[in-house]
């Protein structure tokens, strides 16, 4: 790990989407023999540096110097000739192709014509037991290892290359512990051979597990580069979120909300080990009336899982859930919406949005679809929900005939939040509301989901922004690693407390 | 004007108007309607009755389409309709009886909503893909008339039978009434009920509606059944006008013009929106081809390249690309911004 030459060396990257500036100025260095962490929030450039990088992008500013080289990548092919290989998240191999088929696809050692299939073997034998896979039958088929063999398969074809930069982004997040620790294995043979690794993961254990050295984005600019050692993970979070953990503290008090006693209540919802195989497990929580829980952790600690359990669109498979005092199994979301629970997912246009039905159809849809296709909301009925929530909810443009795909990424929100509204649910869970919508609209959300629970409605509210979640909270259940560490109620609780849960090492 | 030239029902009916002016220029009599024996005559009608069956599978193929499915299977169904109605009359002590002819034609629906009930289920509950799920049936469900015929054409001679396809009732043909009353109840079940937005939204985005609480398990099978309620009745049609049972030819490609029918309509193939009324257009234009082949003699061995460059012409009057690419008019599409390529 000696400071020798880089061998990647960015300097002052700058990429612009429209309106957008996804990157601004950012310089990145790559050592041989070393594996480099790349870290950041949700949308802080670490994806767009990566494709500037591997040539998916073209950049508008800086240089890109590879093993002393200027470069300007057109494809990623041509970073491929380079010797940058990339493992993807979800793995882009042939699943019904074999395993040596998938390490040579695409430059398969070629005699008369044909392809050389003895010779196939042998390469990719070579390339396995070099990364002490040998135990793989290379004619196996792919399909039918796990998907911890498909990534080290992935990197496998990476490695055949012979490249001297790999690059893994995200490789761990579908990985149980055990495949982590074979993954990382492989990756720091990689490294003594003198490979330079760069490694994205949102696991902050994983990061100090496996990395030498660390770059740190947000908000497509370069926050520094720091050995992992020098650098405690309570520094690391806040130089992640950008705010020092002094001012943290000093940040507006939570406004004190009245935390009656509930023990003797009977709660709406209540979840006791709740999990899902592959998911997230030890969900433990309690939701009463006009309560809301605040669901904080970092991006893929679990925070959606969670909520997704809750709503049964997944179906948990430990622990049990009652509902009014009630235990039930949730399969389905229809069977959670009958029991008054509501759930707005973050991913609004995947999972939320009908785009290409008006604003009025949109709002509508839950309450239809819990009356049934035959009774349907008399248009009268449509006209005039439609018209109440989107005054209160100030929702423009106010024409409920327009398509809602039209319309701003805040406006589209409230839609879904209406939807939701309409049906009166006794608990509403809301997975990242506020996410990509303009400060306006967000306050006015916020303010929202506050008077619905002094009604009397639970909510679980899901944010990245911890403070949001700080402000509306009465208590906070912390997820880490896809696991519940910790519910905290909020009294007098700081963001460098939950952080301290966050960044703890032992749960 | 502009209005008008967007309005996705535009150019199909222009197309349709065009077709039929086109005739009436090689026959001056062609748009002429008369009446005899108190009945109507013409090629209008003949067009609208021997149109019929395809405008009922058509409807139930556009709630399908709509859905994000397909049903390739309705030939078969249409097929397997007339077969065991055929059969039944053919077999029945008094094959002559309106009491038969009711029976077997009630039994022969029944036919067709179990049918399409396990289209249905194949593609909800075991959750085929729907051109795979319906392939099943379309293949199979030949051999099945052909095992409830015996191989045989089954001929019958049933004066109320007969009257499916081939009567009149009020100097209308009774094809044509019938496939008027199931496109009005198509259009009442769908739009008088939220069916239709459900089923839209269901085409449009699975996901969200399932995560809104949406059953489009149930909503699936619905259009399904539907689908083979029509090509049933279409079945029945296409027998009585006949007056027998042909398994391997009834119905034969029908669900290739019915797709076609909903895609000149205007309903988009990747679900969604639809258009009842554009569907009936799209059938309306595919028959006028046909007759319009006869009209202009055009030799038989021709008649598909014709029906072909037809449908080519309006589906490229339907696309805005290609009519800014022909028309030249409007700036050139601005270059696509580069898309990522994943590696």
């Amino acid at each position: 790990m000696s400071e020798t030459v880089p061998v990647v060396d960015m300097q002052g990257i700058s990429i612009a989407f429209p309106g957008v500036r996804a990157l601004d100025g950012v310089d990145f260095r790559l050592f041989p023999g070393e594996v480099h962490a790349l870290l950041g929030e949700n949308g802080a450039g670490k994806s767009t540096l990566i494709k500037a990088l591997t040539g998916v992008y073209a950049i508008d500013g800086g240089t890109i110097t590879v093993l002393g080289t200027r470069q300007s990548f057109g494809t990623p092919a041509e970073a491929q000739a380079a010797g940058i290989s990339t493992v993807y998240q979800e793995v882009n191999l042939c699943p019904n192709l074999s395993v040596e088929e998938n390490i040579l696809l695409g430059r398969e050692p070629r005699r008369r014509g044909g392809i050389h299939w003895r010779d196939v073997r042998r390469r990719a034998q070579e390339v396995l037991e070099q990364l002490q896979l040998g135990h793989i039958d290379p004619r196996s088929i792919l399909s039918s290892h796990s998907i911890a063999i498909q990534q080290l398969v992935a990197i496998a074809r990476a490695m055949q290359v012979d490249a001297r930069v790999l690059i893994l982004d995200e490789p761990t997040s579908s990985l149980d512990a055990d495949e982590v620790q074979q993954l990382f294995s492989v990756i720091r043979t990689l490294r003594d051979r003198g490979v330079a690794i760069l490694f994205v993961s949102h696991f902050l254990e994983q990061v100090y597990e496996v990395s030498d050295r660390m770059t740190v984005l947000r908000n497509g600019r370069l926050v520094g580069e720091y050995l992992t050692r020098d650098l405690p993970r309570m520094g690391l979070i806040s130089k992640m979120i950008g705010k020092e953990l002094d001012a943290l503290a000093e940040l507006e008090e939570a406004e004190s909300r009245r935390h009656p006693d509930r023990t003797q209540e009977v709660p709406f919802l209540r979840a006791e080990g709740l999990g899902r195989k592959g998911s997230v497990r030890d969900v433990t929580v309690t939701v009463h009336a006009g309560e809301i829980l605040g669901l904080a952790g970092l991006l893929g600690s679990g925070r959606t899982e969670t909520a997704r359990l809750l709503f049964g669109a997944d179906r948990a498979d430990q622990g049990q859930l009652s509902i009014g005092g009630t235990s039930r199994t949730l399969r389905t979301p229809r069977a959670a919406i009958d029991r008054g629970i509501a759930f707005s997912s973050e991913n609004r246009k995947e999972e939320g949005l009908i785009g290409d039905l008006s604003v009025r159809d949109n709002l509508i849809l839950a309450m239809q679809a819990g009356k049934g296709w035959w009774r349907r909301v008399p248009r009268a009925t449509q006209d005039k929900l439609a018209e109440r929530f989107i005054k209160a909810l100030d929702i423009r443009p106010s024409s409920k005939d327009s398509l809602i795909r039209d319309l701003s990424g805040g406006n589209q929100q409230k839609v879904l939040l209406a939807r939701w509204l309409i049906t009166d649910p006794k608990l509403l869970i809301l997975d990242e509301p506020t996410r990509g919508i303009d400060i306006g609209a967000k306050t006015q959300i916020q303010k929202l989901i506050s008077s619905l629970a002094a009604d009397g409605m639970s909510v679980v509210f899901i944010s990245a922004e911890l403070e949001e979640v700080l402000r509306l909270s009465d208590h906070i259940a912390v997820l880490k690693d896809r696991q519940m560490v910790a519910d905290i109620p909020n009294d007098g609780v700081t963001m460098e407390d939950v952080m301290t849960v966050i960044a703890g090492t032992t749960p | 004007m502009s209005a008008l030239l967007k309005h996705r029902l535009t150019w199909p009916v222009l197309a349709l108007v065009l077709l039929l002016l086109l005739n009436q220029l090689f026959r001056a009599d062609f748009l002429s309607v008369r009446v005899q024996d108190g009945h109507l005559y013409g090629s209008l009608i003949d067009i609208l009755r021997n149109g019929a069956p395809t405008i009922l599978i058509a409807l139930g193929m556009t709630l399908v389409i709509a859905s994000r499915g397909i049903d390739l299977s309705v030939g078969a169904v249409a097929a397997i309709a007339g077969a065991i109605s055929c059969m039944y009359i053919y077999s029945s002590p008094d094959p002559t009886s309106l009491q038969t002819a009711a029976t077997g034609v009630a039994i022969a629906v029944v036919a067709g909503l179990l049918l399409g009930a396990w289209n249905g289920f194949l593609v909800s509950v075991i959750g085929i893909q729907p051109i795979i799920a319906t392939l099943v049936l379309m293949t199979a469900g030949r051999g099945l008339a052909q095992l409830v015929t015996d191989g045989q054409i089954i001929s019958v001679s049933n004066d109320s039978y007969q009257a499916i396809g081939a009567g009149f009732f009020l100097g209308l043909p009774i094809s044509i009434l019938i496939a008027a009353a199931a496109f009005g109840a198509a259009g009442l079940l769908t739009r008088r009920t939220a069916l239709g937005t459900l089923i839209e939204a269901v085409g449009i985005n699975p996901v969200a509606s399932r995560l809104a609480g949406l059953d489009a398990r149930t909503i699936t099978w619905t259009v399904y059944i539907f689908s083979g309620l029509c090509a049933a009745v279409a079945g029945l049609m296409i027998s009585s006008n006949v007056t027998a049972a042909d398994a391997n030819n009834a119905g034969l490609y029908i669900e290739m013009d019915a797709i076609l029918a909903v895609v000149i309509g205007g309903t988009s193939l990747a679900g969604g929106r639809y258009s009842l009324v554009g569907t009936l257009v799209g059938a309306l234009i595919i028959q006028t081809l046909t007759t319009t082949v006869y009209t202009l003699g055009i030799p038989p061995e021709a008649t598909l390249v014709f029906k072909a460059l037809v449908v080519i012409a309006v589906c490229l009057l339907q696309s805005p690309r290609a009519r800014t690419l022909f028309g030249r008019r409007r700036p050139p599409v601005p270059a696509q911004p580069r898309v990522e390529v994943a590696a």
